[in-house]
């Protein structure tokens, strides 16, 4: 037997051959060396690191959108000043990813491509349309996140696609967005449940809503009868309230150590309901707190 | 499968040999002999481990030494030129920030990364910036004296 393989990619088209080979890319570790370490799963036998492609760890502008390269990690977006002016929900999400040493090594890349029903950056990047582009032996294609997303650590992308960058779309003005979660620390914890908001305000009402659900089923996923419930009036009390219900509605959460069923359903409309109040007050031009989530500690 | 490899730890550059899974802790301490980064938990829970690479904050526990290949590594050894203190070093004997001593290093080591992206942290920035470091015997309270006193200068 030869043991454990390991080689470091040079290129994309490095990764992809490696992979195509039966190597797993490795980006910060702090998922696939730290699972391995947790006894969750054994390393893989054969692995290539990822995290010395040149070219992969930029955040481009594009039309008012943002590229984020697969290697760019959770501080770089934290620190970038448009990723907090106008993708907010996904500096509340960065900011929140274990301690300063998981935020300095952890890539959006990795982050996405574990799947995790309760990955912090997923919510806010789904209700913000990202599309992904994966590179594999056959060319590159680009997919949606609820396309990329099968199930709890299940991706639609076969085992030799390199996740190379993430395309968000530029918010119409008056956009606001906000990720919220339950955690019952503020650092080093994991979702308990969490919300994402995209709203979009115009003459006082509500023309746009995306709603997006974090640890509350399978898969993160948006949930359309929340957004409906929020667009077509302002948003006051009533429509609010009505949304976080229908978010929390959409949820079919599994109980564990952390939380009961029971709990993370009564939790599901409280998060939605910050989401979007958070969300709501940035779209006004109001300026809240990065990470959104802190104002739920304690309180 | 053996790999060679280069770290370059507190500016020394030390040729080792590891297996592909090796960890960059296991590595440090055993075969470049560097014993000061400690293992707490060996799954990036607790913070004994940290090193600086290339001026990031990591849990050497759980980084693989192979992607640590050719890299600056800063542990806590390297703080500090020759026999000198830091001032953050100075700063924790001071204000009672050491008791056993096993959470320091990679205290040490988080509070210098700490400083650096945020000079002047808040005494509540620095509970929060610290806190993937754990700590069974200060209480926190004269880590968190030590940091601020240096935040201030
Ligand atoms: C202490 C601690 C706390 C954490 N807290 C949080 C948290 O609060 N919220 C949260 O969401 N996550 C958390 N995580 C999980 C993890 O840190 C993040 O998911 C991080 O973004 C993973 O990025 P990485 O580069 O380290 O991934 P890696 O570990 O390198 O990779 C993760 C997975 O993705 C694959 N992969 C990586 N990059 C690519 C790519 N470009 N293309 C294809 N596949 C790829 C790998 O093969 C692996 O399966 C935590 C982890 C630790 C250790
Ligand atoms: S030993 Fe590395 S984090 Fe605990
Ligand atoms: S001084 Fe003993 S663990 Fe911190």
């Amino acid at each position: 037997m030869m043991g454990a393989t390991y080689t470091t990619a040079s290129s994309v088209e490095d990764a992809v051959a490696a992979m195509a080979a039966g190597a797993r890319p490795v980006a910060g570790g702090t998922d696939l060396v730290v699972g391995a370490r947790q006894g969750k799963k054994p390393l893989p036998q054969a692995l290539v690191g990822i995290h010395k492609i040149p070219g992969l760890d930029g955040i481009g502008e594009s039309d008012g959108g943002l590229v984020l390269g697969a290697l760019v990690t959770h501080s770089a977006l934290v620190s970038h000043p448009i990723v907090r002016g106008r993708f907010t929900g996904l500096a509340d999400a960065s900011a929140i990813v274990g301690s300063h040493a998981t935020r300095a090594n952890g890539t959006i890349g990795g982050n996405l491509m574990n799947a995790s029903p309760a990955m912090d950056t997923g919510a806010p990047l789904l209700c913000m349309g990202a599309t992904v582009e994966l590179a594999g032996p056959g060319g590159r294609r680009t997919i949606g996140l609820d396309e990329l997303w099968a199930g709890p650590g299940q991706l639609s992308a076969s085992a030799d696609e390199l996740l190379v960058s993430v395309n968000i779309p530029a918010p119409s003005p008056g956009t606001g967005s906000a990720y919220v979660r339950l955690q019952y620390r503020r650092q080093m914890e994991i979702a308990v449940v969490g919300a994402a908001a995209v709203v979009t305000l115009g003459g006082g009402a509500v023309m746009d809503a995306r709603i997006a659900i974090t640890a509350l089923a399978p898969t993160i996923h948006r949930v359309p009868d929340a957004e409906a419930a929020l667009v077509g009036g302002p948003p006051d009390e009533a429509r609010v309230d009505a949304a976080a219900a229908a978010a929390a509605a959409a949820a079919r959460p599994i109980g564990d150590v952390r939380a009961s069923v029971e709990y993370r359903r009564a939790m599901a409309v409280v998060m939605a309901r910050r989401a979007i109040m958070t969300a709501v007050a940035r779209a006004s031009g109001q300026d809240m707190a990065i990470p959104a989530s802190d104002s739920t500690y304690g309180s | 499968m053996k790999y060679e490899i280069i770290l370059t730890v507190n500016g020394v550059a030390y040729p080792v040999e590891v297996d592909a899974h090796a960890s960059l802790l296991h590595t440090v301490r055993d075969q470049v002999g560097l014993t000061g980064s400690k293992e707490g938990c060996d799954d990036s829970e607790c913070g004994a481990c940290m090193m600086l690479i290339d001026g990031r904050p990591v849990n050497s526990c759980s980084y693989l030494a192979c992607q640590a290949d050719g890299a600056e590594i800063i542990t806590v050894e390297g703080l500090a030129p020759g026999d000198d203190l830091t001032p953050l070093q100075s700063a924790f004997l001071a204000e009672g920030g050491v008791q056993c001593g096993f959470c320091t290093p990679g205290m040490l080591i988080s509070a210098t990364a700490l400083l650096a992206a945020n000079p002047e942290p808040t005494p509540d920035e620095i509970r929060v910036g610290l806190s993937g470091n754990l700590c069974r015997c200060t209480g926190y309270d004269g880590i968190v004296r030590a940091v601020s006193k240096v935040a201030r200068g």
